[in-house]
């Protein structure tokens, strides 16, 4: 501890599991958004990816809750945030606004994409397999071009509310933090926002390596004209992104209020490492300068699919550094702007880093089991490296 | 009112159900205690403090607050005449031993004592998800400790760095204004150990306490008036460079 802390301030209260929950939901809005493209905004390109994105999204938005509930104090009185919610609390409607993305956006969409396949693996299927896609046919067992259309136009309508409810989704995320105007830090109108597009960011990163990652796996080339496109707009929702986040730090050095001296001194020291070397340099101005030489210049199909990976490996660090900033950041600095203090992150404690690294793994663990049990690859793959130079 | 018996079978659970929340709203016998005809704050003399802790010990008594967390804490301040927003403060242990003689020289010291200032408009009852963290009808928030889930979100929303996180209990905990006591018409247990006076309960709804004269002949004021929270912990004396 440095300088002057309130007493009871020595201590962190949110810890490295509070930095997982955004960047989970972070990444489910962003996979989420990146379907939609292709779904409502007719992207062809992006088909390829359009089932992988979803499974993502799921996989991710089923553990996104846990890191909450272990660091809870009472996690089995957590129930009570959907049986007496607090109606000013922000947090009270996360329980909302999970579950109606998890049941009314994502479980039905990924449900109607793949139902003609359910249902043909429900009859095709043996032994538990086939009790299992039997199950999840919901006793469905029409796959005419009828019911076919039906599937395609409800779907196309959820996707619809979809985006809304993935922006929400974040955005919500966002205001959590931007809305405690006890922290100065955190107290701005922006966060909503920047939180939003870097969701984007994220969740189009995780996919373009996820869509690499499995098509090296199956030994399968990549559909080039796909990978491109999907740098394309992780490019430009990066350069938004990057916009509105340089636009608060503007705005904050300008200002300069009473709460300025404390945070400069504070991203000059405890988070200049998190901040200016991982968030900005490494994590920002690094796959933005690589994506914008794969915008600019005319790379040969392996230079540019290393490039993507770079590019992509470094967002997730740099968005992952963007939430820790936040969330830990936010509470290295006293309130009275005279101190700091110092986040121990354990090892095998519950709240520590042990926990966390088990908590980003298992989505990966998921997905696995969810492509394993739906596999999200189109029999008909456009032509591979169709987009070759 | 006839009942049959499968009608009886389906209201028993609920009355099961009911019974608990009966029980637990129970208040603790003050039969002469009316929360409507009151509204609490705390006037505060910073002329008067004298730093000797005598507060943070008795509340920790009263209230057995855990070691190396504080309901309440005395701060000493030291501002000199160039350095006016840049005051050196000191806290050490919540001064629960009172503070050891300062080292520092020119400009002027003081000690101002804090705690929850049970805001009108409180950002902590605001955030809570549960509901667990509410204002009473006299004007003072508590935590129902039975309710809380323990997220924490009340303590990053306090400005004044008023609650803690019970490490035995794992809820959030803070100052009651000694709820137990007032009730029964005594005052809190740091202003009835205060050796100067410097503390002073108030009860703003009643005409004949000696607060009403006090605000209209001194100039009081409220930490971080800025963040309109509705404090009612009245600060006589509160230099500027105070957070």
């Amino acid at each position: 501890m440095e300088g002057f802390m309130y007493p009871n301030e020595v201590e962190l209260q949110w810890s490295v599991l509070i930095v997982l929950y955004p960047f989970l939901t972070g990444l489910v809005a962003g996979a989420f958004i990146l379907a939609s493209l292709e779904r409502i905004f007719r992207v062809e390109a992006l088909k390829p990816t359009y089932r992988l994105a979803l499974l993502t999204a799921l996989a991710f938005l089923v553990v996104a809750p846990m890191p909450l509930q272990l660091h809870l104090g009472h996690p089995e009185r957590s129930l009570e945030m959907y049986l007496t919610p607090h109606r000013s609390s922000a947090m009270a409607m996360f329980g909302f606004v999970y579950l109606w993305y998890l049941m009314a956006v994502l479980l039905m969409e990924i449900w109607l994409d793949y139902r003609k396949d359910i249902v043909i693996l429900s009859r095709t299927a043996t032994g538990l397999k086939r009790l299992f896609y039997k199950a999840l046919a919901l006793g469905s067992t029409n796959t005419s071009p009828t019911s076919l259309y039906v599937d395609d136009r409800v779907g196309w309508v959820i996707t619809l509310i979809g985006i809304p409810s993935a922006f929400m989704l974040h955005g919500y995320v966002g205001f959590i933090f931007g809305s405690v105007k006890a922290n100065p830090w955190w107290s701005t109108p922006l966060m909503p926002v920047v939180f939003l597009f870097s969701a984007m960011v994220s969740g189009i990163a995780l996919v373009m390596l996820m869509y690499q990652l499995t098509s090296g796996l199956r030994e399968r080339a990549v559909d080039m004209q796909c990978l491109d496109t999907i740098a394309k707009y992780l490019f430009y929702t990066f350069i938004i992104d990057f916009t509105l986040e340089m636009l608060d730090l503007i705005h904050r050095i300008y200002e300069a209020d009473e709460s300025f001296r404390s945070l400069d001194f504070m991203v000059h020291t405890k988070l200049f490492l998190s901040q200016i070397v991982l968030q900005i340099f490494l994590g920002t101005v690094a796959p933005l300068a690589l994506l914008a030489v794969t915008q600019l210049v005319h790379l040969s199909i392996n230079t540019r699919k290393r490039i993507y990976i770079v590019a992509g490996v470094c967002t997730l660090i740099g968005i992952f550094a963007m939430r820790w900033n936040v969330v830990i950041g936010g509470q290295l600095f006293s309130k009275s702007f005279l101190g700091y203090t110092t986040y121990k992150m354990g090892f095998v404690t519950r709240e520590g880093l042990g926990p966390a690294i088990g908590l980003m793994i298992l989505p990966f663990v998921i997905l696995y089991v969810l492509i394993k049990l739906l596999p999200p690859w189109y029999k008909k793959l456009p032509a591979p490296d169709s987009a070759a130079d | 009112m006839n009942l049959s018996r499968r009608q009886l079978l389906y209201l028993l659970p609920a009355a099961a159900a009911a019974w608990e929340f009966v029980l637990a709203g129970t208040p603790e016998a003050a039969p002469t205690y009316h929360s409507a005809e009151h509204w609490w704050g705390m006037l505060l003399d910073v002329t008067k403090c004298i730093g000797c802790g005598g507060c943070v010990r008795a509340c920790a008594l009263e209230n057995d607050v855990p070691d190396g967390y504080f309901r309440t804490w005395v701060e000493r301040y030291h501002v000199d005449d160039f350095h006016i927003e840049s005051p050196v403060v000191d806290s050490p242990g919540g001064a629960k031993e009172g503070f050891p003689q300062s080292t520092l020289t020119g400009g002027k010291n003081f000690f101002v004592p804090k705690f929850c200032n049970h805001c009108v408009d409180s950002p902590c009852t605001q955030v809570c998800p549960v509901g667990a963290t509410f204002h009473t009808a006299d004007g003072v928030v508590l935590v129902d400790q039975n309710y809380c889930v323990g997220c924490r979100y009340c303590i990053q929303a306090c400005p004044y760095g008023c609650r803690y996180f019970h490490p035995t209990k794992n809820v959030a905990d803070k100052c009651t204004l000694c709820y137990h006591r007032i009730v029964k018409g005594l005052t809190t247990a740091c202003c009835e150990s205060c050796p100067t006076g410097a503390r002073q309960l108030a009860d703003l709804k009643d005409p004949k306490d000696p607060i009403h004269t006090f605000l209209k002949t001194h100039s009081v004021q409220v930490l971080k008036p800025h963040l309109a929270t509705g404090a009612k912990n009245f600060y006589n004396g509160l230099d500027g460079s105070v957070r």
